[in-house]
């Protein structure tokens, strides 16, 4: 049994999701294409336009999203396109919010990078390729961020195996590192770590 | 620059233009943490400040994918363990937003009252460890006093002292005890003065004006394309509070102000935030004032755990209280960013659903991880002791850096 949702999501966009929304389908129609949302006017973005639609998003006189919140990824595996970055822009000067997403396939997950745009996208998108393994083209500086030099994989990933505790197995009498496990490539590295 | 050379008079420096690489941290005390930065220094001059982070990186966005909503909120304590109750606040509202839930009054004042209390204690975490970094000693002493007032506050309500989960999906966890609201009233009163105790030790302190003013300087425009949030880029002059800008737990009817810097440096930084603790007392002040009795829990069975009573005599609620316990809700499908303003900038959590009871997708806009990208833009051209004074006036929490 499982507990009913009294309601569906409330849809609450702000008064000027639809101007925003339309100016920007407007200058790229062929590339982007509304999402459904319940907080921020959203849209999906081609990604050989990311970067032209984000330099509009900023530059253009009546959205002036000139602060990059956030940029992240989301991985729908059994999907297809099974991985979504996931940007939020707000306007200082207007106080307007807006998010972008763009979608890319498992088998060639890059894009160009925002960082010409706004240059704090340089942590956030090193951050995302860290987690997610998806390849910033144009980044002068994409190294893994959060995790170990030594370790291999994408933690943020839904095929991640979890589980790297080593167990004790009892008939055996030793340890043992469950099955799946991840497994580090440079045993000194652990060692050093541990 | 030229040297003197006995016997042959002034001569060019032969390691002029040369730079050398120094290693700061990650064990360091002025890094406030695991924090490391490779210093690149002409001289004493630093030209590159690269941070590197990450050794504390212990995959709470990970863990959240895995834990029943009301779970994952005492994850959210961990990331930014000196005002836990800011990152409480931001991981809860998007996802009752996704509910479509409504909040009682009471449990949206006590929300007030405690995400103000946290960041009252990680600005006094801040005072205290950003002035024993430049060798004033007793203000770390007397700040941490203050802090434990907070503490206090934080155990008679919710059992522990630095992370409190106190605000929970639905509301908040169990109504403030007997007591509490006047020792919450002790404290707004003792503060302000104690705050002018600390501005006596620092803010004309010619000391402190010398490693403070000038230093770590950013404009309002590099602050804007950097990410700045929060004090840091209020001390640029940029007037942008999130409370202000989307006002949540209707923050919008409070009175109070935002301090603005002017120059964008160190003591700027140091100046408004010791004015934003003022403004935080005066919030919680009229916040106590408009405490009626009431519930603090959503009445959404589905939600809000039901009172004990009812679930020792009623069917219905032993169902919920059973499912909420072993399960927890399920949240429908969708995503919500909820910006709010945290101690140290813009904190908000992305929640996406897939209409389960755990988040697909949870990730946190950690402000101390996008601040710290500034540290290079500040530092260049500094002195190696100025980078310590720079490092605590973005106030990092490495914890919040690495999550």
């Amino acid at each position: 049994m499982r507990i009913p949702s009294r309601r569906a999501n409330p849809v609450s966009l702000p008064a000027y999701a639809g101007e925003v929304l339309a100016r920007i389908q407007a200058a790229f129609s062929h590339a982007v294409e509304s999402s459904p949302s319940v907080d921020w006017p959203t849209l999906v973005v081609d990604r050989a336009s990311v970067v032209d639609v984000c330099r509009f998003c900023r530059d253009e006189p009546a959205l002036l999203f000139n602060f990059l919140t956030d940029v992240t990824g989301v991985d729908w595996l059994g999907r297809s396109p099974r991985f979504e970055v996931v940007y939020h822009l707000f306007s200082l000067s207007f106080n307007r919010r807006m998010r972008l997403k763009v979608r890319l396939p498992e088998d060639d997950p890059k894009l160009p990078t925002t960082i010409g745009v706004w240059p704090t996208a340089n942590w956030h998108e090193r951050e995302v390729f860290d987690m997610y393994g998806i390849v910033f083209e144009g980044h002068p500086n994409l190294q893994k961020i959060l995790t170990p030099d030594f370790m291999e994989g994408h933690p943020l990933r839904k095929d991640f195996p979890l589980g790297d505790e080593e167990i004790w197995d009892a008939e055996g009498g030793s340890i043992v590192q469950p099955p799946g496990s991840y497994r580090p490539v440079d045993p000194e590295g652990v060692k050093r770590f541990r | 620059m030229r040297i003197w050379v006995e016997g042959v008079g002034l001569e060019p420096d032969p390691l002029e233009g040369q730079t050398q690489v120094l290693n700061m941290g990650p064990q360091h005390p002025g890094t406030h943490g695991v924090l490391r930065v490779v210093l690149t220094l002409e001289g004493e001059v630093i030209v590159r400040a690269e941070p590197h982070v990450g050794y504390v990186h212990t995959g709470i966005e990970k863990n959240l994918e895995y834990k029943p909503y009301q779970q994952g909120v005492t994850l959210t304590d961990r990331i930014e363990y000196t005002s836990a109750s800011c990152n409480n606040l931001a991981f809860v509202l998007p996802i009752e937003k996704l509910l479509g839930i409504e909040i009682p009054p009471r449990a949206t004042i006590l929300r007030v009252i405690w995400a103000e209390l946290s960041r009252l204690s990680g600005h006094l975490i801040w005072v205290g460890n950003h002035a024993i970094d430049l060798g004033a000693m007793s203000v770390f002493l007397y700040a941490f006093r203050e802090r434990e007032w907070i503490m206090d506050l934080h155990e008679m309500a919710a059992g522990t002292r630095m992370m409190p989960s106190y605000i929970r999906v639905g509301g908040v966890y169990y109504d403030i005890p007997e007591g509490w609201v006047e020792k919450c009233r002790a404290f707004c009163k003792l503060l302000p003065g104690r705050l002018d105790e600390y501005e006596d030790l620092l803010t004309a302190n010619p000391i402190w004006l010398v490693r403070t003013q000038d230093v770590g300087k950013i404009d309002a425009e590099t602050a804007i394309a950097m990410g700045l949030s929060g004090p840091s880029i209020r001390a640029c002059g940029v007037p942008w509070d999130v409370r202000k800008s989307d006002p949540y737990c209707d923050y919008e009817t409070y009175d109070f102000d935002v301090p603005i810097g002017e120059h964008g440096d160190v003591y700027d930084r140091y100046l408004v935030r010791v004015a934003e603790m003022r403004q935080s007392v005066r919030i919680i002040e009229q916040a106590l004032d408009r405490l009626e009795p009431g519930p603090v829990m959503t009445p959404e069975p589905s939600v809000g755990r039901p009172p004990k009573a009812q679930v020792y005599t009623k069917m219905e609620e032993l169902i919920y209280h059973f499912l909420l316990v072993t399960e927890g809700f399920h949240v429908p499908a969708g995503e919500a960013y909820v910006p709010t303003e945290g101690a140290k900038g813009e904190v908000g959590f992305y929640i996406v659903s897939d209409g389960s009871n755990r988040p697909y997708k949870a990730h946190m806009r950690a402000p101390s991880f996008v601040n710290l990208q500034s540290l290079e833009t500040m530092a260049k051209g500094h002195m190696v002791p100025d980078l310590i004074a720079i490092i605590a006036s973005i106030d990092l929490i490495l914890g919040e850096v690495d999550r």
